[in-house]
């Protein structure tokens, strides 16, 4: 029986030119769909923006996770080392400052900042997959933690805070 | 930009490939440290972060009893299109000592999160096509009755034969106190009509060497670190069902993440029974581009 796609035929029979060609092509397929992938859920997103609908995850929290104390509320060392952890996984979308960026909501609006620590937690555990924040249960428990004390330690801006 | 660096005969030839490079080039300098798994076989159920592009290689080393020993190798183009799912390009080679180096083919696999939220376990599906050689080694997967001495033979020998299969994967996996806990059951199903369903299993179980994380940027903090081991292997096909005739291997694994995005892994498979490869010494190193996919989407015409 003659094998489907023999036009790729492995074991060494394929040029390089071919294995370089799939390799390009689908990467840029997949590049191009899921950003317009994205771009469409924004745009629909952008049509019904209000601050509500970007914060409203952090309503959907269950009551006893956002009770939760942080078990290291005013932790110096924990502020930095939350720091450096933020820095490393959140600031691509959130922004360096957590101000925001097209990719993600700012974090200084007082939606976030009159959090509870346990809801912020609960965000990071769950993420809000719908709208593009992947799950952050792998990063350990406390180090978790410690990115909600440096979230925690981030001034309150004001309302009209620009994203 | 593009137009007056590139001289139009290159560009009309390879559009493709010179978006490619443009687009790596100019990916903005990645913020995200990749935290990723030990695991070489076995999957957890994070997925790629949405519009990252993660190149990673691997290169497995295995003895051969009754033949040559080789190193395969493949490298992996994983993109995450939504949070919800990864998209994966593999392509395969093998070098088979006192013999050749050859191609071995390639495949596209997809990763779905079930579930929105964490739950206690959580469920990813995977779905893969492949279309490889007999002569492909990278043992990503043992499935069936798959044996070391399939591999014993020559590779003009083994390329002769070609497999196009679609394999499914039910990737179950938790996290709880800093251990990760994965289970993969595998079925796999030759695309040609007489060959049997086949069966094969990855559980992995992982932590990092420190919870917490230090306040300094640091190469060698024992955060950046995790440990782990992992087994794997065939348990039959619908023809002949169970553990006969089939091979595992038990292997601890190491991640190191360096605060520069890149990440090594090292792995050492012990084969459980003769059935099995003595050694597969394994290593990988990969790298993350944050925000690939925006760059690429604006080079054809997204929204600056």
């Amino acid at each position: 029986m003659k094998a489907p796609f023999a036009l790729f035929r492995p074991a060494g029979r394929v040029g390089p030119v071919i294995i370089a060609s799939v390799v390009v092509i689908s990467i840029i397929v997949v590049s191009v769909f899921g950003t317009r992938l994205a771009m469409a859920q924004k745009e629909d997103a952008a049509g019904r923006r209000n601050r509500k609908s970007t914060y409203a995850a952090l309503a959907e929290a269950p009551e006893k996770a956002s009770e939760k104390k942080n078990p290291f509320e005013g932790d110096t060392q924990a502020v930095a080392a939350g720091g450096k952890l933020f820095e490393q996984h959140c600031a691509d979308c959130h922004g360096s400052k957590a101000g925001g960026t097209r990719q993600g909501p700012s974090l200084l609006r007082e939606e976030v900042q009159q959090a509870t620590p346990g809801t912020m937690f609960w965000i990071l555990t769950n993420g809000v997959v719908r709208r593009g924040m992947p799950v952050w249960s792998k990063l350990p428990e406390q180090e978790r933690w410690q990115i909600v004390t440096f979230l925690q330690s981030l001034k309150i801006q004001s309302v009209t805070h620009n994203q | 930009m593009v137009a007056r660096i590139i001289p139009e005969p290159i560009r009309r030839k390879f559009p493709g490939l010179i978006a490619l490079i443009f687009s790596l080039l100019f990916c903005r300098p990645s913020l995200v440290l990749a935290q990723e798994s030990p695991y070489i076989v076995t999957y957890d159920h994070y997925l790629e972060e949405p519009g990252s592009l993660e190149v990673e290689y691997f290169s497995t080393f295995g003895t051969q009893r009754g033949g040559n020993d080789f190193d395969a190798f493949w490298t992996e183009f994983e993109y995450g299109a939504t949070a919800w799912w990864t998209t994966e390009l593999y392509v395969d080679g093998q070098t088979t000592f006192n013999d050749s180096t050859i191609f071995t083919g390639f495949r596209v696999e997809n990763r779905f999160r079930l579930l929105q939220r964490e739950h206690l376990v959580n469920p990813v599906l995977y779905i893969e096509y492949e279309q490889t050689s007999g002569a492909d080694k990278i043992l990503k997967e043992v499935e069936g009755h798959d044996v070391q001495s399939d591999y014993a033979d020559s590779n003009a020998v083994l390329r002769k034969e070609h497999d196009h299969e679609l394999e499914m994967k039910l990737l179950l996996s938790s996290t709880f106190k800093g251990w990760n806990v994965a289970v993969n059951p595998i079925v796999t199903k030759n695309l040609l009509p007489s060959e049997p369903w086949e069966f094969a299993y990855a559980i992995g179980a992982s932590r990092p060497l420190a919870l917490k994380a230090s306040p300094n940027r640091c190469n060698f903090c024992l955060e950046n670190f995790i440990a782990g081991v992992e087994m794997y292997g065939g348990l039959g096909d619908t023809q002949s069902a169970g553990l006969h005739d089939t091979s595992h291997y038990l292997a601890p694994v190491v991640a190191w993440n360096l605060p520069s995005d890149w990440t090594f892994r090292l792995s050492s498979g012990f084969g459980l029974n003769d059935n099995s490869h003595r050694l597969l010494l394994r290593w990988g190193i990969s790298r993350e581009f944050s925000g690939f996919g925006e760059v690429v989407g604006r080079l054809f015409g997204g929204r600056p």
